[in-house]
């Protein structure tokens, strides 16, 4: 009978389906040995062929990290991490740096194309008119392990000014932008994981988008941790000058390991007068297996200014991988009429633990922020929205709103809200709405009567539960979303 | 056709049907009718699959397959379909897309290709027109800011997509004015054919002088009292239950 049989094909991909990127590409590395010293971070630099002052702000992070502590404040658990267990440097084996992406390692764009990741350089190296496709086109810099194999585009996006290339590139073909922001939004002994970090990040993205550009397409990276015991470190620096604008993009995944693998990247962001940015992330990590065994701890600082007067930064954030994560993607609003916006999904199952949020710090004159955040829990993990809202001395007549909603899957799972919120003047308006909800039984069954099958009834529930998120989101990435969630809590119900 | 024999069925300790036993053949339109507390909405949920129903005895097949061992979606794949009587809120879920999804699983379950979003907003579109209802039933949330009768008809808007094979109506009429009530008689009167079955459980007889029903049921305290043609309807209208209880004790 059709019905029976598809059913049963249901069940079979259920049970086979777990983490589809979970597979390991055989390239040949070059690994720093293991450890966390002065000799290390000076390897790192000289192999990134970087300026002494980079090696001097790199000395300095790790003299302050030495001091710090990690913090415990987060609703997470975890073993102790050993510092000294990891390496910090792994990049793959090659000759010279790829100029184009015929250089890049076979394995390397085939492992790019299981991914999915549209290196679409190619087609047009094959005769395709750039710019007839152009606004179609996303632009990617592929972050593997530690170095940025290939940035697609790049001569495009130089037709209008624009600047897109890995760090370490910035780092010698633009020092004096790089030196001028680096560490300005998140400085180097900001805290533990940051100023780890800033002492051994290897790679990660540089965007500059001159005065009153609107850059011509999606910016997107891919980060992929794929070598045992590597840390990633990536740090990246996006500014958008006076009237400029752009959409970036972050995707992440990593292949199925027992071990866990630790990931502590920082985000800087700087946005001038009538400036906006777009921050989109889509986190799929690999969460560990059902019983909590592996998967990456996601130690994160992601921080944007708004300087300008009406500047505006956006983040939007699908959050379903990584076993721990700890993240805060946070607005500093400085200039008048700034805002800040934040939109969150988190979602956790099995033995996965978050600790997300944001702060909006408001220093500007008539600044507004809106965060709404969904946190959806199931298995028996735990989900916490951690926010702080700060309305400064300065912050005349500046608003905040925002809304929490925790949505739990099953009765072995938590939901925690944490807002922290501080006013400072008397003319800023704060608001903050939140409810907790379980999906109904009766939701479930409605659903399942008219023939979507359980697993099909609750993405569609959640999915209209994210909607107000996944509408922030990008075109090209709100599907691939969509379908992420679904993955992420197959086996939740039932 | 839709045979039930001897069917009981409890929620927690407390039995609520009694040992049914009815037949609906194909092509034809069957009323239930009884008391408040009878088990007529037990009925429609414990053939539709509901899990907080306990099935203690008796069978249940339609069209020769054992209902009682399918899952919700695979009785629906099979043509089942209920109009709740409290249709559910899905705040967030469009009205079209829920079901597209709805609508492409059951194809699927047949082996039939899917429909895309154009093919399902085309065909959706025709049986709004059909049913006078608006376009912007479609584009909203499912059963989200509804009133009672515009719940109602969503419900018969999607048993039109549908196309079941057996539709039972749990209490569709309830709340519902005269417009409405014919919206709600036409829904099914359009599906009806030579395949297609109808369990119609209702209070008013007024449903039924525009769903004129092959049979009527009479169901109280979980079993089927009294089975008539569409008069014994206009009789209940006059005597009320009481009487047939007492008579049947």
């Amino acid at each position: 009978m059709a019905a029976a049989t598809e059913t049963l094909d249901t069940v079979q991909s259920v049970t086979q389906s777990g983490y589809k990127w979970g597979f390991e590409t055989t390239i040949e590395m070059d690994f720093a040995p293991k450890g966390l010293n002065e000799d290390i971070i000076r390897l790192i630099s000289a192999r990134k062929e970087e300026p002494e002052w980079m090696l001097e702000w790199r000395l300095k992070a790790y003299a302050a990290w030495l001091k710090m502590e990690e913090p415990q404040w987060a609703r997470v658990e975890h073993p102790p991490i050993d510092y000294q267990d990891l390496h910090y440097y792994a990049a793959p084996k090659k000759k010279a740096g790829p100029k184009s992406l015929e250089e890049v390692d076979p394995e390397l764009l085939k492992m790019y194309e299981k991914l999915g990741i549209p290196l679409k350089e190619r087609a047009i190296l094959a005769g395709v008119d750039p710019d007839t496709v152009e606004n179609t086109q996303i632009a990617v810099d592929a972050v593997f392990d530690s170095v940025s194999v290939a940035t697609t585009f790049q001569s495009t996006l130089r037709k209008s000014g624009v600047i897109f290339c890995p760090i370490s590139e910035a780092i010698r073909e633009h020092p004096d932008l790089v030196k001028q922001y680096i560490g300005s939004v998140v400085p180097v002994a900001d805290n533990f994981f940051a100023a780890l970090n800033s002492a051994v990040f290897t790679d990660g993205s540089f965007v500059f988008i001159p005065k009153g550009v609107r850059c011509p397409m999606e910016l997107s990276t891919y980060f992929r941790i794929n070598a045992r015991n590597t840390g990633q470190f990536e740090r990246t620096l996006i500014i958008a000058e006076a009237g400029s604008q752009v959409s970036y993009l972050e995707g992440c995944t990593a292949p199925q390991r027992d071990e866990n693998q630790l990931h502590a990247a920082v985000v800087e962001l700087v946005a001038m007068d009538d400036a906006r940015i777009k921050y989109s992330t889509v986190q799929n990590w690999y969460p560990g297996d059902s019983n909590g065994k592996g998967g990456i701890y996601n130690f994160v600082t992601k921080r944007g200014a708004c300087r300008g007067d009406r500047s505006k930064i956006s983040w939007t954030q699908v959050e379903t991988g990584s076993a721990i994560t700890w993240k805060y993607p946070s607005c500093v609003l400085l200039g008048e009429d700034s805002v800040g916006e934040f939109y969150s999904v988190a979602v956790t199952n099995n033995h996965q633990q978050a600790d997300t949020g944001t702060k909006m710090i408001h220093f500007g004159k008539g600044s507004r922020s809106t965060i709404i955040s969904k946190g959806i829990s199931a298995g028996h993990s735990n989900n916490t929205y951690r926010g702080l809202v700060r309305m400064l001395p300065s912050a005349t007549n500046a608003r905040n709103f925002t809304q929490c909603d925790s949505l739990l899957i099953g009765d072995q799972c938590g939901a925690h809200t944490v807002p922290y919120i501080e006013s400072r003047n008397p003319t800023a308006k704060v608001e903050h709405e939140a409810t907790t909800s379980k999906i109904a039984d009766d939701q479930l069954f409605y659903c399942r009567q008219r023939g979507l099958s359980e697993e099909d009834a609750v993405g569609l529930i959640v999915n209209g539960f994210c909607k107000d998120v996944l509408k922030e989101l990008p075109m090209e990435f709100a599907v691939e979303a969509q379908k992420l969630l679904a993955v992420s809590l197959e086996g939740s119900v039932g | 056709m839709l045979e039930i024999k001897g069917l009981t069925a409890s929620i927690g300790d407390k039995p609520i049907l009694n040992g049914v036993d009815l037949t609906v053949p194909p092509g034809e339109v069957h009323a239930i009718m009884g008391p408040n507390g009878a088990g007529k909405s037990t009925l429609g949920y414990v053939l539709s699959g509901r899990e907080d129903y306990t099935v203690t005895g008796g069978t249940v097949t339609f069209n020769g397959i054992n209902l009682l061992d399918l899952e919700p979606e695979q009785r629906a794949a099979t043509g089942v379909f209920l109009a709740f009587q409290a249709p559910v809120e899905l705040p967030g879920v469009n009205n079209a897309n829920f079901l597209r999804t709805a609508l492409n699983a059951i194809r699927r379950a047949h082996g039939e290709s899917e429909l895309d979003a154009v093919q399902f907003l085309k065909l959706a579109r025709a049986e709004t027109k059909r049913l006078h209802m608006p376009d912007d039933m479609l584009k909203r949330n499912v059963n989200v800011g509804f009133s009672g009768g515009e719940k109602k008809r969503n419900e018969v808007l999607q048993m039109a997509i549908l196309r079941p094979k057996l539709a039972i109506l749990d209490e569709t009429d309830s709340g519902l004015d005269i417009d409405a009530l014919k919206i709600v008689a036409d829904g099914v009167n359009a599906l009806r054919g030579p395949e297609f079955s109808a369990l119609v459980i209702t209070h008013h007889q007024r449903l039924l002088d525009y769903l004129v029903p092959h049979r009527v049921h009479v169901l109280a305290n979980g079993r089927i009292l009294r089975s008539g043609g569409p008069e014994l309807a206009k009789e209940l209208e006059k005597s009320g239950y009481a009487g047939m209880i007492a008579e049947a004790a």
